[in-house]
């Protein structure tokens, strides 16, 4: 039987995680095929819950596919759309399924999606989630009574390494730690030198910290998520190498980039592995393992 | 504390005075005259409008404060004029449309939409400072409310979205927990946010909320 993730994370190796988006529509095609081509490749997915704040088809359903075919899921639950009774329940429901691993967020903010008028619901936060979690695992729900039949998950957060100002953030990512999280995936780093310095930062808690790798496709891409996207920051000399190249092959540059960077941060033991996100292009995942030297 | 207040779109208004030709309006003198929703010049040009829609209006007024128990013996005052007509339009927050209703047996519109309860910061400018959570935080948070100030009230701290010091929703918004942040900074505090804050009770005065002082 494959290692769990967890155990994964105690190995002595660099890990690999990727993430698959699910559609919106009930058209899964898509999502089946990059599950498929990934699921082997990485040690686990993520699968987004309504990333951005756009109405898809539901975390736990992509999670409950990779689990069909043999692979290993991360559920993202952000706390924007369900109380703490939801959130509870869809932990009961995805421990019966299998699903092991829990990636627990805060969410963005319903305003940047696609369904402005709706409730944000937030009843619990990030840091809470991670605390129910534990107590769930205790064998009690929030309410403080007893479960029929505990949880058991390995949970991770996330943290952004080039927030502003870093400390608030820093404080909050120590609390995860406190409530329970056992690994990171941080938000896209492109700047190696600034990343390497949270790590020195960051390897002095017991918790395994792995790098977001976001795909450049374009020179246009990096200066939006630059002006748009907090705490992402790419440098001017990747936007260069991203504009120099031939029209249509950006994105071979971009995959280039990332490979580089994943590999630096494996050669150099920076972190403890990475989170390549191709938001959308989840087919070049593969290439950008092997730029990086790590495909399978 | 202020009521703040914005005016409904005249469309709307419209659409709600459909079938009443004859309207009284009643401003307040205190919130809606001082965010310029329902004051007396507010009140003058609201009949000047419908007046050109072709509504007879019966009168007007600017109670002092709609909501408070002086508002009856506005209404006894000008009961003439309100019987005179078929609609009560009130520019006022819905705490004097609430109260109006109270005391006049017609139907009572509101011309304004109630946005928020808050302070004047600088001339014109209200700021929404407490949600009435029913658990303050305030001496934990240096006096800034996170439940207010962080778009999705988080107690934790900032989420990923915080922007050097700006909200992901707006970036003109500041984000409250970088406020408390600098706050405790500042005062020496910072452990404070270290402290876990566990899940809020939602409850602690079940809607609708009253209270009895006894």
């Amino acid at each position: 039987m494959a290692p769990s993730f967890r155990e994964v994370l105690k190995f002595d190796k660099f890990v690999i995680t990727s993430e698959i988006g699910p559609p919106k529509g009930t058209n899964i095609e898509k999502m089946l095929h990059h599950i498929d081509l990934l699921k082997d490749k990485v040690d686990a997915l993520n699968v987004t819950d309504h990333q951005s704040s756009v109405m898809r088809f539901p975390s736990i359903g992509g999670c409950l596919a990779i689990k069909e075919r043999g692979g290993e899921p991360i559920l993202q639950m952000t706390c924007r759309d369900r109380n703490r009774l939801s959130l509870q329940a869809e932990l009961l429901f995805a421990y019966t399924r299998g699903i092991r691993n829990v990636l627990c967020l805060t969410g963005d903010a319903v305003l940047v999606g696609d369904h402005k008028e709706a409730k944000g619901v937030f009843d619990l936060d990030s840091t809470q989630l991670l605390m129910t979690i534990r107590q769930m695992e205790a064998g009690k729900d929030l309410g403080g009574n007893e479960l029929d039949g505990a949880v058991e998950f390995c949970a991770g957060a996330i943290v952004t390494p080039e927030a502003n100002p870093i400390e608030p953030q820093l404080i909050k990512f120590e609390k995860k730690v406190e409530a329970g999280a056992e690994f990171f995936q941080t938000q896209a780093i492109y700047d190696l030198d600034k990343f390497a310095k949270f790590m020195e930062y960051a390897r002095q808690f017991p918790v395994k910290i792995l790098a977001g790798i976001i795909l450049l496709v374009s020179a246009r891409m990096a200066k939006y998520m630059n002006e748009n996207v907090p705490g992402i920051f790419v440098p001017q000399n990747l936007i260069d190498d991203l504009a120099s190249a031939p029209k249509g092959e950006a994105i071979n540059k971009g995959i280039e980039i990332a490979g580089r960077m994943i590999a630096t941060l494996e050669k150099e033991s920076i972190c403890d592995g990475v989170h390549v996100m191709a938001i959308g292009r989840e087919e070049v995942v593969p290439d950008i393992l092997k730029a990086a030297g790590l495909a399978t | 504390m202020k009521s703040i207040t914005k005016q409904k779109t005249f469309e709307e208004i419209e659409q709600q005075l459909d079938g009443f030709d004859r309207v009284y309006i009643a401003g307040c003198g205190t919130c809606a005259t001082m965010s310029k929703t329902g004051g007396r010049e507010e009140v003058l040009e609201m009949r000047e409008r419908l007046q050109e829609l072709g509504k007879l209006v019966t009168g007007w007024i600017v109670i002092p404060t709609a909501c408070d128990e002086m508002t009856e013996v506005a209404i006894k005052e000008n009961n003439g004029a309100i019987q005179n007509a078929k609609c009560i339009l009130v520019m006022s927050c819905a705490l004097g449309v609430h109260k109006l209703s109270t005391y006049i047996d017609k139907p009572v519109i509101p011309a304004l939409d109630t946005l928020f309860i808050g302070i004047e910061d600088s001339p014109g400018c209200f700021q929404e400072v407490c949600a009435q959570c029913g658990q303050c935080v305030l001496g934990e948070t240096a006096g800034i409310c996170p439940l207010t100030a962080c778009h999705k009230g988080l107690l934790n701290g900032p989420c990923g979205g915080t922007d050097n010091g700006k909200c992901e929703v707006d970036k003109e918004k500041d984000c409250g927990w970088t406020l408390i942040y600098q706050r405790l900074k500042e005062q020496g505090r910072l452990d404070l946010m270290r402290k876990y804050h566990s899940p809020r009770d939602c409850n602690v005065a079940p809607r609708p909320r009253t209270t009895r002082i006894t």
